[in-house]
């Protein structure tokens, strides 16, 4: 929103500790962009102490008397309007859980303005405009005392016995969801939990408007894939997808394995995977359990969107791939089983030590290791060279120890094959590397070639020049070179480097 | 397999590459190969000819690649730069299939990246090839199933429009209506955000019929990410148009947005507050902006309200002159003077980023009486912004009241900023000294703001003390050398015996950068010296910084000095144990031309 917030983003070193400090004071928000006039309200009789011929004109009365709004960042201004609004609130719940045959037909329309005009407002701008819903603290609804009891009155009334859908559906339509849908961003935790359920019930309830809502959360996420990168609710509206599918009838419609494939697929490219990932791998198992011919787009679209440089996020696909693996059946195990592999052979030695061990523990998947021995031909070629290299070369001794594990239990599969792949290990990698030079010698020839447009020329070498810039601000700490360091620095980090890489770095920094 | 082939490539004939192996290349299973072998697809164009780039290349550009996002993003970029490598405009079209297909991707940048290139080469295809080729493609995307093909024609239709017939430029309007109204916001927003760019290319009288209808419906939709964009767009449109539809045509629509309930239109529309402003001329700003600016000014989103404060200098500037004081003093000062205690820290610093731009505008009686209290608040702010943005803009009240007024206020605050606990605030600061030393001159700047400058040399984060130093030079460019040997230089030396390394360094770090500005005679006098003997330092890194300094000082020495001081220090160096110092000795030997 300012220069403050980019002055503090750019200094990596403080930004924790900083915010920390700041620590949120006000961690409330609210957003009212009202034009209603102001006036004080009074309290109005008890609705179990008017006689029966008056209660509905009452609860009319209450109903109108609700749709005042307060502003609760101001504390202390209207206590007792807000404390008589309250109570009324609280009357109305309680009225519509325990009383039958008080939704008559006109009352609908009162009910749905009520809920209206309390709940649908603009969400307010993000106090902290990085916020991160894994590190901070969310910003807390300030009208809260008020709107959550419309939300229990909402679901209260959607729930009585008496609601009749038909009627509601004048008033519950697909502005109404829209609307709904919207709120979904709202920071509050407590605001979703509500608003999952009464989707939930909506959804239930007015078959009219299922495949209404279904596109808009299609839009939400493909907003929040290409467009945002942020949507609080995401983790709310997958949970809802989640029993959605579930309820899907068989053979499935076009519609829903585009929006496995286009959506829920790519959703897992998202910044905040690790929010919402338990939801949306439940999801993509649900949808492979309907229809197993799936499995192989499923499978590919994943290793298509695997994370290059983010650990924390492969740990979470390889957890979703031993989901996927649990269920799938053999004939479509054996289509993707190469690629696949590729894949888990790269993750086995990655030098990150958490994902080659998440990898490595396929190997203790009952299921899975009968797959594996099923097609161990194809397998192990594949697995065999990654195996065999970090057995030899991983840092960590339980990465280790876990691949002497594995490497018996492929030997034990088909020793012939082992036996075969570790004498001809040496030549293989001394072929990888010849066809390496081969390939070098080919760009040398071919960058030989004078490009007679020189624009081409300067286009091509324009691609790596901006990423450097960006690196260099916090390493201008660093630039000292720390061999003889005597005196003593504490700010400095000043790492004891003599290998000749790093003198290298000294001089090419100047 | 291709061994051959590619041996005998290599030996004599550039052009009998085999494509297949340059297709081995982009197949390649690694991404990273893949994706180099991509970005240097204009060299495998090359190698290939024009005639096989067309007949063999681009059909496997188009057939084949289902890739990673990357390899996509650099094809897209790739091929609007290939005209050339196809055979010229004359064959450009055939680059149109395989940008087709990376138009509808679902990635935004891929997408993005390929409608950039479309856009590009669409210049260079003839009339007759745009109508043949070119127009028929935007035709496809924009009646595409999937959201992202339609996204993408958005932006194609004003490079057709211009030069297209008259039947053609019909059909163009009507996609381009057809998609304002699409059935997913998605599309709408990007119909919306090309709405100003498509009104420019079009007739007037459909600006009036098509456009005018487009933007009301759009400025009033269901979702605000799309209304906001309408924004935007009305700038261009506004701009457009006489000044006598103006009031029938856009401004029910713009007085709307103003009001709207959702922040981020209002938002939008303080943003580009100024812009409206100009498109719409001084008397609709005089009857309508100047009420809709004070409300923005007054809104109850901090978001809302700081961009809005970050126009009023703009804002106020390009009021008709006849009434500008008049509606400042009236209507504008009061809102500023709410702004200055605002609750939003970024509130009131978007407020001190242009509040002392309005001492201009009202002159030096109002910018005593009304102005100056405010600044002196804002130099008081909690907020070290809001001091940094005041005393950062000194410039302009210096030349309508002098600094004198501020400156016993500015020397507290300036303090506090210098001892900051954030290094950036710091760092904003020392790069205001120069400027702050000019106006408030050498007398005030002694007695004053000298201290401060030499304890950033040596702050515990290298950044000020680089910071520090290069303020040092600039000091001296200012008050010249002979300020410099009296004040700053003894100091300086005087580090060199500190039992901080970092700080004996510093002292080498100010000599290179002063060296120059205090001339000859103090640098051999009495630099000079203290490098050399610093030369002995045990600290590898003193030594080889002492072999750089010598390089950077060299050319002020006079050639006596070189041959009979310097020369036989860096000998020295060149022998020493540490690498590092060797590498430089020997350096500085090579560019001073010792050897």
């Amino acid at each position: 929103v300012s220069q403050a917030a980019s002055w503090l983003k750019v200094d990596g070193f403080t930004r924790k500790s900083m915010r920390k400090a700041q620590k949120q004071k006000k961690s409330q928000g609210s957003s009212q962009f009202r034009t209603q006039t102001f006036t004080e309200l009074s309290p109005l009789p008890q609705l179990k102490d008017a006689p029966s011929t008056e209660q509905q004109e009452l609860f009319t009365q209450k109903l109108q008397q609700c749709c005042m709004l307060f502003d609760f960042m101001d504390s202390v201004t209207d206590l007792k309007s807000k404390e008589i609004k309250r109570a009324t609130l609280n009357e109305l719940v309680d009225y519509v859980s325990t009383n039958r045959g008080v939704l008559v037909e006109a009352a609908y329309p009162e009910i749905s303005n009520m809920i209206c005009t309390n709940i649908f407002r603009t969400l307010p701008p993000s106090e902290n405009p990085d916020f991160d819903p894994e590190e901070d603290e969310p910003t807390l609804e300030a009208s809260w005392p008020h709107i959550q009891l419309v939300y229990e009155f909402l679901l209260r009334f959607l729930e009585n016995p008496d609601f009749q859908p038909s009627i509601a559906k004048r008033y519950i339509d697909q502005k109404f969801v829209l609307q709904l849908l919207e709120l979904f961003d709202s920071e509050d935790p407590r605001e979703r939990d509500f608003l999952k359920t009464v989707l939930h019930r909506i959804y239930g309830k007015f078959l009219g408007l299922r495949a209404f809502i279904r596109k808009q959360i299609n839009n939400i996420f493909l907003r929040f894939i290409y467009e945002t990168d942020h949507f609080n609710g995401v983790a709310e509206l997958l949970e809802i997808l989640g029993s959605i599918i579930n309820g899907f009838a068989l053979p499935l419609k076009a519609e829903h394995k585009q929006f496995l494939m286009k959506v829920l697929i790519p959703m897992h490219t998202a910044k905040g995977l690790a929010l919402f990932h338990a939801q949306l791998a439940y999801c993509v198992v649900q949808f492979l359990e309907k229809d197993p011919t799936l499995t192989e787009p499923v499978i590919r679209g994943l290793l298509k969107f695997w994370p290059k440089t983010c650990s924390q996020k492969e740990v979470m696909y390889l957890g979703e791939m031993e989901e996927i693996l649990d269920v799938i059946e053999p004939t479509q195990f054996k289509k993707i089983q190469e690629p696949l592999f590729k894949q888990i052979s790269r993750c086995v030695a990655n030098p990150h030590f958490q994902v080659a061990e998440r990898a490595l523990y396929f190997w203790n998947n009952e299921y899975i290791l009968s797959l594996i021995e099923e097609n161990i031909d194809k397998i192990l070629p594949i697995m065999f060279g990654s195996l065999y290299r970090i057995s030899k070369e991983h840092w960590n001794p339980t990465i280790v120890a876990l691949v002497y594990n594995v490497l018996k239990t492929l030997m034990e599969m088909n020793s012939t094959l082992f036996d075969e792949l570790t004498a001809s290990y040496k030549s293989d990698r001394q072929r990888e590397k010849k066809k390496e030079q081969e390939r070098e010698e080919l760009w040398k020839k071919l960058d030989e070639l004078k490009l007679s447009d020189a624009a081409a020329l300067v286009q091509n070498n324009s691609h790596g020049l901006q990423n450097n810039n960006s690196n260099n601000n916090n390493h201008q700490e660093n630039q000292e070179k720390g061999t003889a360091v005597i005196a003593t620095d504490h700010e400095d980090p000043v790492v004891a480097m003599d290998t000749a890489e790093n003198v290298k770095g000294v001089k090419t920094a100047k | 397999m291709n061994q051959s082939s590619f041996i005998s490539g290599a030996d004599g004939d550039d052009s009998l590459y085999p494509i297949a192996v340059l297709i081995d290349e982009l197949r390649n299973e690694d991404v990273q190969l893949r994706l180099n072998s991509i970005k240097k697809l204009s060299t495998i164009a090359l190698a290939l000819g024009v005639e096989r780039t067309r007949t063999e290349l681009l059909p496997f550009l188009t057939d084949t690649i289902y890739d990673e996002d990357e390899v996509l993003l650099a094809l897209a970029e790739q091929l609007g730069n290939f005209t050339m490598l196809v055979g010229g405009p004359e064959y450009v079209h055939c680059l149109l299939p395989p940008l087709e297909s990376l138009a509808t991707v679902e990635e935004t940048v891929v997408r993005d990246k390929a409608v950039e290139s479309l856009r590009k080469i669409s210049q260079e295809h003839s009339p007759v090839d745009l109508e043949v080729h070119f127009e028929p493609l935007v035709k496809r995307l924009a009646s595409g199933d999937w959201f992202t093909s339609r996204t993408s024609a958005c932006g194609l239709f004003s490079v057709c429009y211009p030069r297209v017939s008259s039947t053609v430029k019909a059909e163009i309007r009507q996609h381009f209506r057809t998609l304002c109204s699409d059935d997913t916001p998605m599309v709408r927003r990007a119909a919306a955000s090309k709405l100003g760019e498509f009104a420019k290319v079009l007739e007037l009288d459909y600006v009036k019929s098509d456009i005018i209808s487009l933007f009301t419906a759009l400025a009033s939709d269901e979702q605000d990410s799309v209304r906001l964009l309408a924004v935007e767009a009305c700038v261009s449109i506004a701009s457009l148009l006489p000044q006598e539809d103006l009031e029938t045509l856009v401004m029910p629509t713009l007085r709307q947005a103003a009001e709207d309930k959702s922040w981020r239109v209002r938002y939008m529309v303080a943003d580009k507050f100024s812009e409206l402003q100009k498109a719409v001329g001084p008397e609709i700003t005089k009857n309508d902006l100047v009420p809709a600016f004070q409300n923005l000014l007054k809104d109850c989103e901090a978001e809302v309200r700081s961009a809005a404060a970050k126009k009023i200098k703009e804002f106020c500037e390009n009021l008709p002159e006849d009434s500008r004081e008049t509606i400042i003093m009236t209507h504008i000062l009061s809102c500023v003077k709410e702004l200055v205690s605002d609750t939003s820290q970024h509130v009131k610093s978007a407020l001190a980023s242009v509040i002392m731009g309005l001492s201009t505008i009202l002159g030096k009686d109002n910018t005593v009486e009304h102005l100056l209290p405010l600044f002196l608040a804002q130099l008081k702010d909690e907020c070290p912004e809001v001091r940094l943005n005041i005393i950062s803009n000194l410039d302009c009240v210096n030349e309508v009241i002098g600094i004198r007024q501020l400156s016993q206020s500015l020397l507290p605050a300036i303090v506090e900023l210098a001892e900051d606990a954030k290094w950036r605030v710091r760092l904003a600061i020392i790069e205001y000294m120069p400027l702050l030393a000019g106006q408030l001159g050498v007398e005030f700047f002694d007695e004053k703001l000298n201290t401060l400058c030499m304890a950033w040399l040596i702050d515990h984060v290298y950044a000020i003390r680089e910071a520090a130093t290069c303020n040092l030079m600039k000091l001296v460019e200012k008050f010249g050398a002979e300020w410099a040997q009296n004040t700053i230089v003894p100091k300086v030396l005087g580090m060199a015996n500190d039992p901080n390394y970092l700080h004996r360094m510093t002292t080498l770090f100010c000599i290179n950068s002063l060296s120059e500005a205090c001339g000859q005679d103090i640098t051999t006098k009495h630099m000079l010296p203290v490098v050399l003997k610093m030369s002995n330092d045990q600290v590898a890194n003193v030594r080889f910084n002492v072999a750089k300094s010598l390089q950077k000082i060299g050319p002020v020495l006079d050639s006596n000095a070189l041959q009979t001081e310097v020369k036989p220090v860096l000998e020295k160096l060149a022998t020493d144990t540490d690498m590092d110092v060797k590498y430089f000795a020997q350096e500085a030997i090579r560019v001073l031309a010792l050897a």
